[in-house]
């Protein structure tokens, strides 16, 4: 078993919405609502979810760029050699933190400062943390292109990112991420607004990557299929709370929640002979699962590495 | 008998750096009762076609050659007012993101029934309601939808009231641009069901328009493949599924994954579609293509669709590349 | 490396090219920058005409020029139906044609007496391609003068109100909370306040110079409505996930604010530049008209000479001392505003058709 790299306990982000324009009423949206995984060294995890089912609310969390509201994130900090909170990092402490945690945006148009050019969009991780000097600098945005597949990186560097098309951002933007040679990468559905032909270079791009450098994705789409093809494991996420997690394999092919079964039954497959049904949502399924753990009042473990969320989500869907 | 014929059909759009030939040389056709999906990357000319299929194109566009037949009928060159008779009630489209189309201050019921005073102009009010009850009866909304105002629906309500507005007029034929892309899996699941009926219980044609062949796989009985405003493949969707003949229809089949069937290494396809600004007439997927040919690049090449089997054809030049 | 720096010179002459192409698409656009370089030319002019001595001061300054323009008469008896009056030729005697009112000045003078009569303001000649005004200035010279004035003060108050609310727009968006809703709120109370009363109040406690009226144009301008165009557009950008990718990394809110923000909202405030100097310039001509500027020369002091000198009233008989100064004032900041448009379809990508 491998270190664990970040580990989630009951991580909550809620949102506070007033009723209406006149109203002083406070109304709660609990975007996540107590979510727990953890991701080991090196590992992807997928989170999968339909819109609005806090997925990207996880990740902002996630990536230092919003604060939560409750719960715990734990980084193992290679300084210390253990785990560490998030919340005991300050200042210049933090500063040096956010090196190890990078994100890739879904939007390769709006990811990217349209008013810089490549080079420097590339270097600004580096100027923000004063790494190298000035000539270093240019030869790590030199390598990162090369290695990103932008070659020959002297004619990409100077351009701007309208000049390039959306796979050639998001190569930029991926080798912005790794520049800092991150543990962790928080990818926000970075392929679905890429063409397909496209999409399969910067996925095999990524994978590659993650196993040159040990980089941990967590891999948030919509599209299970992608997620099997990133990720080493998959959690469904469905109203602010995981509602099954397990190995990629072991999830498509023996899912236990019912939206799980809904959302794999969903998917289109590639091929006119294939006769897919769509199930038909039936929460009775959970009930014997219940019964049989009484005492157990959040996830379930069904088999090995294969948890089951029992949360209350009927009438949602 | 053919609903829709189109016979070489070609299209330009004017743009500040030079002409861009979006649709080349398109022929194809659609029969009575039958599916037609298209299928390609972004500017590969698929929402072109349709679009020119209605000569909605913007205003920078023109069809500079080719007929659509339409019902018997050429419907090039008609006039505005003759092409909105055509419009909606002969053919009727669902765009992507048409769901965020609605005017937001109009009950839904109301902007439907808009439409159809247009078209039925002797109708009563309470006819028209009645029609709309029908119509979402079959794309499976409740009555109750007619009287409520667009914000009060969620995106796959919107879509749904979408198709029942395209439906609204007794078209014959409906194209489907990307009708789910903005959707989740979840709803688009529903939203292909819904179309599926539809077609099944009213008779109609379809053209289903979309990057995703998967989708396409599992919502058409015939398919053409387009790149670079050419259509490269065409055929029976079952044989070109089994069967791909041009090496583009083959990387689109091997770089789009799956949840079922083995795992497998999928193949991506290096380079970016061409620009579409002055091409001569070599062949575009030459520099894309795994295997070019000194041919291919150099040669003046009429792109041309061959004959595979029954019901299959490809493009004479990259039949056997790749 | 010196490879790469030619590329990134190609890539900035290329995009500066495309940007070219696209102002130039703009029929308006470039109508106005038309108009914009002939009155540029025209306040160039002026000095050089002076330095290289084709012009002298004396004749051609346009505030303490004078040119000599006099015509001598003789003072001739006039018919018996107007025994008391003199005339200085018997062909302005009444009966005979119109009477210069100006003779009555010399009624004085004796018959056979030589008299030397002032010409001023003297219609367009070949010495004087305006003609000259009552004071006998050149008025083409005067003109040049005023489009030096018009672009001096166009130019300083646009650019200080643009400086002003491009920076308190940023910091609103940035910072929000008390700081946005005071800069909000001081900018409606700025937008409620009419600015041309305002500044004829001013002018009544102290004397308004081209340079006050430039700062006092561009602050009222800075504060107000621009400020909340430019933070609207400022929270536009701020939500970019370009943002969000500088803020992960742990860039600071200054280094975000100046090397993210700032430079995208910066189209916008160029444009609002472009279209205050049109107000700037329209509001200088309105205060000079009505004598509320210490100002030796500009478009709108030439008219307002004209008006009290009665020269307005009398039709189109002296159009040289209006109409020059009055399409001067309308076409430059028309041309301004043109160039706005034009450069608003090279920025604002959504007027562009594809």
């Amino acid at each position: 078993m491998k270190n664990t790299l970040i580990e989630v306990k009951n991580l909550e982000k809620y949102f506070e919405v007033s009723a209406g324009l006149f109203s002083r009423n406070k109304t709660i949206v609990k975007a996540v609502d107590g979510i727990s995984f953890d991701i080991p060294f090196g590992s992807s995890l997928g989170l999968v979810g339909q819109s609005g089912c806090g997925k990207t609310t996880t990740a902002r969390a996630l990536s230092l760029l919003d604060p939560k509201t409750g719960g715990d994130i734990k980084f193992y900090n290679t300084e210390i050699n253990d785990m560490q909170s998030i919340d005991d990092l300050e200042g210049d402490e933090l500063k040096k933190f956010r090196r190890n945690i990078q994100m890739i945006f879904q939007d390769p148009y709006e990811s990217l400062n349209p008013r810089w050019n490549i080079k420097d969009i590339i270097l600004e991780p580096l100027n923000i943390h004063n790494i190298g000097d000035l000539k270093d600098r240019e030869e790590a945005v030199y390598e990162i292109l090369k290695t990103v597949g932008l070659t020959p990186p002297e004619n990409y560097m100077p351009r701007y990112p309208h000049e390039l098309s959306g796979g050639q951002r998001q190569r930029v933007s991926i080798a912005r991420t790794l520049i800092m040679k991150p543990k962790f990468v928080v990818c926000d559905e970075p392929t679905s607004m890429l063409d397909v032909s496209i999409r399969i270079s910067i996925m095999d791009l990524m994978l590659n990557l993650a196993k040159d450098l040990e980089v941990s994705y967590l891999y948030i789409t919509h599209d299970l299929a992608v997620a099997r093809y990133m990720c080493d494991r998959i959690a469904v996420m469905f109203n602010g709370k995981i509602v099954e997690i397990a190995e990629t394999e072991e999830l498509l092919n023996n899912p236990i929640h019912p939206y799980t079964k809904r959302l794999i039954s969903s998917i289109p497959i590639p091929d006119p002979s294939y006769n897919r049904e769509t199930y038909e949502v039936n929460f009775q399924e959970l009930d014997s699962l219940i019964a049989d753990n009484p005492n157990s009042d959040e996830m379930i473990e069904v088999s090995p590495n294969h948890f089951v969320g029992t949360h209350d989500v009927k009438g949602i869907l | 008998m053919n609903i829709l014929e189109v016979k070489d059909l070609d299209m330009s759009y004017k743009t500040i750096d030079g002409e861009v030939e979006a649709v080349k040389k398109v022929s194809f056709s659609v029969k009575e009762g039958e599916s037609f999906g298209i299928v390609g990357e972004s500017g590969c000319g698929k929402t072109s076609v349709a679009m020119s299929l209605l000569q909605l194109q913007a205003d920078n566009g023109k069809i500079t050659n080719g007929e659509i037949i339409f019902d018997g009928k050429n419907i090039v060159g008609l006039s505005e007012s003759e092409l909105r008779e055509v419009r909606w009630s002969g053919i009727s489209i669902v765009f992507q993101g048409a769901m965020n189309s609605w005017n937001p201050v109009v009950k839904i019921g109301e902007q439907i029934r808009e439409a159809m005073r247009e078209h039925y102009p002797d109708k009563t009010k309470d006819e028209n309601t009645k029609r709309i009850i029908e119509l979402f009866d079959i794309v499976g909304l409740d009555a109750s939808i007619i009287d409520r105002f667009p914000h009060e629906l969620s995106g796959g309500m919107k879509q749904r009231a979408v198709i029942a507005l395209a439906l609204s007029c007794d078209p014959k034929l409906i194209i489907a641009d990307e009708p789910t892309t903005a959707l989740d899996v979840v709803i688009q699941d529903q939203i292909l069901k819904e179309i599926r009926k539809v077609q099944d219980v009213l008779g109609l044609s379809l053209i289903y328009i979309s990057h995703d062949i998967a989708v396409i796989a599992e919502m058409t009985d015939n398919m053409a493949v387009m790149y670079a405003g050419s259509i490269v493949e065409m055929g029976k969707t079952s044989k070109v599924f089994s069967n791909p003949k041009h090496a583009y229809t083959r990387m689109l089949l091997e770089s789009t994954p799956s949840i079922v069937g083995p795992k497998k290494k999928l193949r991506s396809l290096d380079g970016e579609p061409p620009s579409l600004i002055n091409t001569d007439s070599y062949c575009l997927f030459s520099y894309r293509c795994p295997s070019p040919d000194d041919n291919c690049k150099n040669r003046n090449i009429e792109m041309e669709l061959t004959k595979i089997d029954t019901d299959h054809y490809a493009d004479k030049c990259c039949v056997n590349c790749g | 490396m010196s490879n790469q720096k030619d590329i990134a010179k190609k890539i900035r002459r290329e995009a500066l090219k495309k940007n070219w192409r696209l102002f130039r698409r703009s029929k308006l656009g470039m109508i106005g920058l038309y108009i914009v370089i002939f009155f540029l030319f025209l306040s160039i002019l002026q000095p050089i005409l002076f330095i290289t001595g084709v012009w002298n001061k004396g004749t051609y300054d346009p505030v303490v020029g004078y040119s000599e323009q006099f015509q001598e008469f003789l003072v001739v008896e006039c018919p018996k139906e107007y025994p008391t009056e003199k005339y200085k030729d018997r062909s302005d005697c009444p009966g005979r044609t119109e009477v210069n009112i100006r003779t009555l000045f010399y009624s004085d003078a004796q018959v056979g007496e030589t008299i030397i009569q002032n010409l001023q303001p003297a219609p367009p000649s070949r010495k004087h391609i305006l003609g000259t005004d009552s004071l006998g200035r050149d008025v083409f010279s005067q003109i040049m003068e005023g489009s030096q004035v018009a672009f001096v003060l166009g130019l300083l108050s646009a650019t200080l109100g643009v400086g002003i609310s491009t920076i308190l727009g940023t910091i609103a968006a940035f910072f929000g909370g008390k700081i946005d809703a005071y800069l909000m709120r001081q900018s409606d109370l700025i937008l409620m306040l009419p600015t041309l009363p305002l500044l004829f109040i001013i002018s009544a406690f102290a004397e308004l110079q081209v340079w006050h009226l430039a700062v006092v144009l561009g602050t009222i301008g800075g504060l107000g409505g621009s400020v909340i165009t430019i933070k609207s557009q400022a929270l536009q950008v701020k939500v970019k996930p370009f943002v969000d990718s500088a803020r992960i990394t742990g860039g600071s809110r200054m280094n975000i604010l100046f090397s993210h923000v700032l430079p995208n909202v910066a189209p916008l405030a160029l444009l609002f530049m472009v279209f205050s100097v049109t107000g700037a310039i329209a509001s200088e001509s309105v205060l000079s008209f009505l004598g509320l500027l210490n100002i030796d020369m500009s478009w709108g002091l030439m008219i307002y000479l004209a008006q009290v000198e009665g020269f307005i009233f009398s039709g189109m008989k002296f159009w040289w001392l209006i109409l020059p100064a009055g399409l001067s004032v309308t076409f430059l900041t028309g041309g301004f505003y043109l160039v706005g448009r034009g450069l608003d379809e090279v920025f604002n990508p959504r007027l562009r058709d594809r």
